[in-house]
């Protein structure tokens, strides 16, 4: 008697209908989504067990070490953390005020027949693969970069460090400048998302106090501000782990350098580059705990910005 | 009161800058873009043709083609779709009808997570649990590698396509007798499923232009693919290799490829765009 008791109060909790079907397949539904919870923790699990030897070997001075040398066997990561936090600085720096401007021309100006099309259009510069990307990076923006704005920002800028140096138009800058067009069309897209949340009561209130149109602009930014910090967090998780138009066009030199022309390196590079040809465990064990930092470092990123936007977007929606 | 006027003008002024400023931002992406892909067309256009559509790479000197890249590609596109489009409908069924309060939450947080992961990372990982212990690279490595990308991007457009669909239809469907899971596998999900499909094309259309998760899982080859337990050829892989390479008929190919591999890309995208042009 009270098997049968349990049984139907296992199955109510199951299958709130009390249908054995329901309850099957809520079952498979839910071991489906379980399964993804357990793709990321076999994804710390796999990437922890594989680099345990580069752990053991160098612990906390892989981070800080800034020689990279496979052939001795001594491996610093310290070069590819710098170029790819450079490399992601240079890119954000480019892209927010350009991504803020786009969104805000989209929702706030534009009429709905233009928004609709350059939306679009904005949309399809994320559609671009990042390998064509750096395709063009080398045959088209490199050159450009080394004819035309590397000399005249040694010319004007060259007293600040970060314009001296040999101009090749394959470097840190070069980098930068592609991963900014690469995250410009994300961060803009979840800017747009925001601001479409910012009630439209904020803008008449605004409106009707006399303020003029950019003063209506700003408090529909001020409002939308945590959404917006998500939309930029969100564009540097990004922009961290790409890796082929980076690495096509940043030079693959694990050296640091304050000069934004020499040749750089980030994570994701070294591995896309490195790991076929890793000869030795130390050193394939060196290029997945590259990866395991990269995985962790995108991972809390993500985390925070994806809560940034929720926040944004419930408190309005 | 004269103050005040110029006042006024200043923020009049700066009212009409910032709004100029905008549109320039906007334009200046749009031109980004036309700039791309009109010097993508014009490069491609000049090494395009049939043989050279359905030959495999030669040495330098020697022509080839990129019959195998795209031959590879297909495939690699056909393995990830079989895992991966099934995977992520479900996990957005979950989502959507099914994961309510803490538990639902964290799977839609992990879902959104997943999308972030770097790709390269995702190679990384296939390479740690399907490579090493198979000793060699193959087509099955690198199309798992693809559709742990595909899940995420299906799963989250299937969850708010099944949203859309009104309330009213699984409660009539439910007040009929039909249990739950007849109500989502025959009412919901069909009213869903051009949604659900579009989700699909993009997700494909997507992956079709990852090349880090392949590097090391699928690998390339200059040869036509005859097993899937083979490392097997892609596009992306192959412009890579030939942008990189110090050829000047190489990268001509590269440029062809890159206008293949973009017509496949944009197509999709603007069939999609198209297709759900009256939802949006």
């Amino acid at each position: 008697m009270s098997a049968v008791v349990e049984n139907v109060t296992l199955r109510r909790m199951l299958s709130p209908t009390g249908n054995t079907g329901d309850a099957v397949f809520r079952i498979l539904m839910m071991l489906v989504a379980l399964l993804m919870v357990g793709l990321v923790v076999a994804m710390v699990i796999a990437l922890t067990t594989d680099s345990m030897l580069s752990i053991r070997q160098f612990g906390f001075s892989f981070l800080t070490s800034q020689r990279w040398d496979p052939i001795k066997g001594e491996f610093g990561a310290l070069p590819f953390v710098y170029g790819t936090v450079a490399s992601s600085l240079i890119a954000l720096l480019i892209s927010v005020p350009f991504s803020l401007g786009i969104a805000i021309f989209l929702v706030e100006q534009a009429p709905h027949c233009i928004a609709r099309p350059v939306g679009f259009l904005v949309e399809l510069l994320a559609a671009i693969p990042s390998v064509v990307y750096g395709l063009w990076g080398i045959f088209v923006l490199a050159p450009f970069l080394r004819q035309y704005v590397e000399p005249a920002l040694a010319k004007w800028f060259g007293w600040l460090p970060f314009f001296r140096g040999s101009i090749t138009g394959i470097g840190l800058l070069t980098g930068g400048i592609i991963l900014a067009i690469m995250v410009t069309p994300i961060i803009s897209a979840v800017v747009r998302d925001v601001l479409a949340a910012v009630p439209g009561s904020q803008r008449e209130a605004a409106l009707a106090l006399g303020a003029t149109k950019w003063e209506m602009i700003r408090v529909v930014l001020v409002n939308g501000a945590p959404g917006i910090a998500g939309a930029v967090i969100l564009g540097l998780g990004r922009a961290l782990g790409e890796t082929m138009a980076v690495t096509m066009v940043i030079g693959n030199r694990p050296e640091i350098s304050l000069s934004l022309f020499e040749p750089s390196y980030t994570i994701a590079s070294a591995i896309a580059n490195e790991f076929t040809e890793a000869t030795g465990d130390l050193y394939l064990s060196a290029l997945v705990e590259l990866g395991l930092i990269l995985f962790l470092v995108t991972f809390i990123v993500n985390g925070i910005a994806r809560l940034l936007v929720w926040k944004v977007e419930q408190r309005n929606g | 009161m004269a103050n005040y006027g110029n006042a006024d003008l200043m923020r009049r002024a700066t009212s009409g800058l910032m709004t100029t400023l905008t549109a320039l931002c906007t334009l200046l992406a749009v031109s980004a873009l036309l700039i791309i892909l009109t010097y993508i067309a014009w490069q491609g256009i000049g090494s395009l043709s049939f043989q050279f559509l359905i030959d495999r790479p030669r040495p330098v000197g020697e022509g080839g083609g990129i019959g195998n890249a795209i031959l590879g590609s297909l495939v690699l596109l056909l393995i990830s779709s079989a895992f991966g489009l099934p995977l992520g409908i479900c996990v957005g069924v979950y989502l959507s009808e099914i994961g309510r309060g803490r538990v639902g939450g964290a799977v839609r947080f992990i879902v959104d997570t997943l999308t972030g992961i770097p790709s390269i990372v995702t190679g990384v990982f296939v390479y740690a649990i399907l490579v090493l212990p198979m000793k060699h690279f193959s087509a099955l490595a690198g199309g798992v590698a693809l559709a742990m990308i595909m899940i995420p991007i299906v799963a989250r457009t299937t969850e708010e396509m099944l949203k859309l669909v009104p309330h009213s239809m699984r409660e009539g469907a439910l007040a009929l007798g039909a249990p739950q899971w007849r109500v989502i596998l025959g009412v919901v999900i069909p009213a869903a499923a051009p949604g659900i499909a579009t989700g699909a094309m993009l997700a494909i259309a997507r992956v079709s232009g990852e090349t880090a998760p392949l590097l090391f899982t699928a690998f390339g080859s200059r040869f036509f693919p005859t097993s899937l337990n083979e490392p097997i050829a892609s596009l992306t892989v192959q412009i890579y290799n030939y942008a990189i390479s110090p050829y000047d008929e190489w990268h001509a190919q590269a440029w062809a490829a890159t206008l293949v591999l973009m017509t496949l890309v944009l197509g999709i995208n603007i069939i999609v765009r198209f297709l759900t042009r009256k939802k949006f």
